[in-house]
């Protein structure tokens, strides 16, 4: 597996556990669509503010959110940019196989 | 170019290249029987491979260390779970760290290739890649997918066009 041009190393590894989860899943997609406090955040879902708040605090250190303080509220936004990242790897899995079959055809041609 | 067709499907995590050889089907099939040969194209062009372990044989593994630019190091292994030669093969490709021990937090990507005699002469090579519906990845494509973001994705692209 050589597709790592998008996401690499530890920062893929941090993206990948951050989105196995179903709930974090969900709240990045919330907050892509609109900004919201984590308290907003915690009355979607059927378990607690501090789990809430706990998952908020995974999905940041992953890079996929951001959050902002204002007044007595924190704000948290997506980051497009990372989750683009992770559709890129497909178009780097393109790239990666065109390099190879002009590689190929590079050592057949030595056939001749 | 070689290539004559590659699909993107997002929905069943798959993409398909196709490609086309003057060789014939035994030529190809060498090109990743032999590691010597393997190594030659495996790695992008600015990332050459060494093929380290080579047992294309159900149950066996392949393993090969990618050396970039930098001098950074980058491994990964097959494991091959069918061979039917000069035809076809089915591995799982994934990560691994330097001592050659799988790293089984990053996702796999199972790799199916075919060669078949195309009419006329030549090889039509098929590779089939599937990211493991199971995974983290898989599930990042399908978020990509998302309605609501969609529409961002298509107005970032509009941007990044308009620079370009």
């Amino acid at each position: 597996m050589v597709v790592d041009n998008a996401l690499s190393g530890a920062e893929a590894d941090g993206v990948f556990h951050a989105l196995a989860d179903a709930t974090r899943r969900d709240i990045v997609r919330t907050v892509l669509v609109r900004e919201h406090s984590v308290s907003a955040l915690a009355r979607r879902y059927p378990m607690s503010f501090a789990a809430v708040h706990k998952h908020v605090t995974v999905l940041e250190a992953a890079g996929l959110v951001t959050k902002q303080r204002s007044g007595r509220e924190s704000l948290v936004r997506g980051d497009i940019d990372r989750v683009r990242d992770a559709r890129s790897a497909l178009d780097a899995l393109e790239q990666l196989w065109r390099d190879r079959v002009t590689q190929m055809d590079q050592i057949l041609a030595e056939d001749h | 170019m070689p290539i004559t067709r590659v699909d993107k499907d997002l929905d069943a995590h798959t993409m398909t290249v196709v490609a086309e050889y003057d060789a014939p089907v035994e030529r190809v099939w060498q090109l990743y029987a032999d590691p010597r040969q393997l190594e030659r194209f495996w790695g992008p062009p600015t990332w050459p491979a060494t093929v380290v372990d080579h047992d294309l044989r159900p149950g066996g593994r392949v393993m090969y260390l990618m050396t970039g630019p930098d001098g950074e190091k980058s491994a990964g292994y097959w494991d091959v779970l069918e061979v039917d030669p000069p035809r076809r093969f089915l591995v799982d490709d994934g990560f691994a760290d330097d001592t050659g021990q799988p790293n089984t937090d990053m996702p796999t990507t199972r790799m199916e290739l075919e060669l078949a005699e195309r009419a006329g002469g030549g090889t039509t090579m098929t590779v089939v890649s599937t990211f493991a519906s199971t995974h983290a990845m898989t599930q990042l494509i399908e978020m990509g997918m998302e309605e609501g973001m969609r529409e961002a994705m298509a107005q970032i692209d509009s941007l990044l066009a308009d620079a370009a």
